[in-house]
């Protein structure tokens, strides 16, 4: 029997966890001299009272969906993939291949094509580690890591040695054809009269990542494969005994979590930059983390993390340009979102088993 | 290339190893123990920032190590808690703790000093100066001799030349993170706690059935960790540059974690792993100094990534293979 009801286990820990996460960060705001109430109201006004912060938002959301569906597909399998932020960029490596080099006649097969590079690029940045995982046994979180700092060093070199137009002086590619253009929130909402999410670059991409948070619930609940990585997940060796590879799993939810995070770069590189700059990815993969450990690892609770944390993005933007606060506020939050979510679980999770086990003995 | 461009090479190479030494040496504590901890680079920003902020009011920079340390603990208790206590994923711990580290020293040195993240630059005692060994060339016998001092160098001989400039005139961090490594190898080769700090990285049941405490051993090592960080974090911000900028480490924590798995998890190999690594980062500064010599162009990006290229090599096992303590990453569970 379960020490604790499921509704317990997926809102109310999280729930708990958050507030605790909400509370020590009022405690920073209020340790810097400002006032974490109207902190917070700046936020809600400014992310989430006009269409236009709606529109910052959501394209936040769109990137967090993307990498936060490629951690938790891996955390099924009990990978960590901490690698995202180097897949992302990697990816945004393939977007940009696609865009400039195909002649593309439409932006609907564009984004498609993209969608495709950028997976390959993601998949085949996990491809590496998740081999080495496998069949060498090396760390995944380990080579993760070292393959973010290998593709930093070179999406670094592609763009200043290969891309990087003559003449031009940044570390960026060319713009992409007008082709590639996608049509952003502005475009698909405004009326003759009432213009919609006025300059915000949310865009088409956000239905993609709603079109992949289906996919990963399908992929993880209703097909053989995904029960195979779930089945793994959950013990390595009853899987083994049921037949299932572990190597052929590891490098298959690797490859998966790899498109994913590569995909992310459509929103960035196709969606909002169009065009292939360094440092595109600010941080999103690593995002992803806490986006998948609040979500519980369901597509559903990590549309809605990603949607909070699109939140938090623009919000923090905005206090950043009203008030003394820096942006950093942001990745303060996100610390103790995964500190207390992922790191401190079972301080909020032994509490209120006992609780629970209690409160079914008094009844019985 | 002539010996004293050699000797000043190397000279970098060891200024710039000394904080991933110290790191290095922090994390090998830690993962001995079966903590692994990606939070190295977290405490020693926090430490980086705390230290420089302190030895600015205080204007002493030993003080300002002693916040730095201070700091680098706070954190490393949280590591504690998180994995020894609450038995939490460890790795997520240390990504938790990175962030908040690279938020906070942020958010604090914008509301200390309104200055975009930095602290004011540092200057006098509230930095580590060079040390001059005894008969080595230095700043005294340059203004003594009223002549530019690289002049003084270049006119002496080779040996001199490489006592003065690669043995003297470091601070006095830089010869205590050498000092460390003996200490290291002595106090888990060689005492009582060291072999228990080995054994619970290996087989913490076996510890707790001699009647050891796991906690209390995984928790010393996690603190000598955070002492250690403090060291390199303050060592980066008051001896190696004047001050706090944001993200001052830059990767510094995770090349250490590479040089750690480099060495095997062993203190003398970490030496000569953060040597190398050091070599890598002062030929980053240098990249004509290789142009000169091998007549190759070489990419300045390809060096940077060379630390974690030759690491990912390592972990493949396809050259020595490198095998980290058996109870890794593993929370203790007393009962079942």
């Amino acid at each position: 029997m379960d020490k604790m009801p499921k509704w317990a286990d997926i809102v109310l820990i999280p729930l708990i966890s958050l507030l605790l996460a909400a509370f020590f960060s009022a405690l920073v705001i209020l340790a810097i001299g400002e006032n974490p109430i109207e902190a917070l109201k700046l936020m809600v006004d400014g992310a989430l009272m006009r269409s236009s912060g709606w529109g910052y938002t959501l394209y936040y959301a769109t990137n967090f969906i993307f990498t936060g569906l490629a951690v938790s597909v891996a955390f099924h399998a009990r990978l960590f993939n901490i690698g995202g932020e180097g897949q992302a960029m990697l990816g945004g490596l393939g977007v940009a291949l696609c865009c400039l080099y195909v002649p593309w006649p439409h932006w609907s097969l564009a984004i498609l094509g993209a969608s495709v590079g950028a997976a390959l690029f993601g998949a085949l940045w996990a491809l590496i580690p998740a081999y080495l995982q496998a069949k060498r046994g090396s760390h995944i979180v380990i080579t993760t890591i070292m393959f973010n700092f290998i593709a930093a060093a070179i999406l670094n070199y592609v763009l200043v040695e290969l891309l990087r137009p003559v003449g031009a002086m940044d570390p960026a590619s060319a713009k992409f054809p007008d082709a590639t253009h996608l049509p952003s929130f502005q475009d698909m909402f405004s009326t003759e009269g009432n213009k919609m999410f006025r300059g915000a670059p949310a865009n088409v991409t956000f239905f993609l990542a709603l079109a992949a948070s289906v996919f990963v619930w399908l992929l993880m609940w209703r097909t053989k494969l995904g029960y195979q990585i779930r089945a793994f997940g959950h013990s390595e060796s009853g899987a083994l005994y049921a037949g299932i590879s572990p190597v052929r799993i590891t490098v298959i939810a690797m490859l998966i979590s790899g498109a994913l995070a590569g995909m992310m770069s459509v929103n960035t590189t196709m969606g909002e930059s169009e065009r292939l700059i360094l440092n595109s990815t600010e941080g999103a993969g690593f995002i992803g983390i806490a986006v998948a450990l609040m979500g519980r690892n369901h597509p559903f609770g990590v549309l809605l993390a990603a949607i909070l944390f699109g939140f938090l993005y623009q919000g923090g933007a905005e206090l950043a340009l009203w008030t003394s606060i820096p942006r950093e506020l942001i990745v303060v939050i996100q610390a103790l979102v995964i500190l207390f979510t992922g790191a401190l679980d079972n301080m909020v999770r032994e509490p209120l088993e006992k609780l629970f086990i209690a409160m079914r003995r008094r009844n019985a | 290339m002539d010996f004293l461009t050699l000797l000043q090479v190397l000279d970098t190479s060891v200024r710039l190893a000394t904080p991933l030494l110290l790191a290095c040496l922090a994390g090998l504590y830690s993962e001995r123990s079966g903590v692994v901890d990606i939070g190295l680079e977290g405490k020693m920003l926090a430490a980086a920032f705390f230290s420089a902020a302190v030895a600015f009011y205080s204007g002493n920079a030993w003080v300002g190590l002693l916040a730095g340390v201070g700091a680098s603990v706070a954190l490393a208790v949280i590591h504690g808690l998180a994995s020894v206590t609450f038995r939490g994923n460890q790795l997520i711990s240390g990504v938790a703790i990175n962030f908040l580290a690279a938020g906070m020293t942020v958010l604090v040195a914008q509301s200390w000093f309104r200055q975009g993240g930095r602290t004011p630059p540092l200057e006098g005692d509230a930095r580590f100066n060079p040390i001059e060994l005894p008969f080595a060339i230095g700043p005294s016998d340059a203004a003594a001799a009223d002549r530019p001092l690289s002049q003084l160098i270049a006119e002496a001989g080779p040996l001199q030349q490489f006592y003065s400039e690669l043995i003297s005139g470091h601070s006095s961090l830089v010869y205590l993170a050498l000092l460390t490594v003996p200490f290291t190898w002595w106090l888990l080769f060689r005492t009582r706690f060291g072999l228990r700090l080995r054994a619970v990285g290996e087989n913490p049941a076996a510890v707790d059935t001699a009647g050891v405490s796991v906690v209390w051993l995984r928790y010393a090592a996690v603190l000598i960790c955070g002492v250690l960080c403090g060291v390199a974090g303050a060592y980066l911000s008051s001896a190696l540059q004047a001050g706090f900028v944001k993200d001052m480490t830059a990767g510094r924590g995770f090349i250490a974690l590479a040089a750690l798995i480099f060495a095997k998890w062993r203190p003398v190999y970490a030496l000569w792993a953060c040597l190398l690594f050091g070599l890598f980062q002062a030929l980053e500064l240098r990249p004509d100094i290789i142009e000169n010599v091998s007549g190759l162009k070489v990419q300045v990006q390809l060096l940077g990534a060379l630390p974690y290229i030759l690491t990912v090599v390592i972990l493949a096992g396809f050259v020595g293979k490198a095998i980290p303590p058996k109870a890794s990453a593993e929370p203790y569970i007393k009962e079942r």
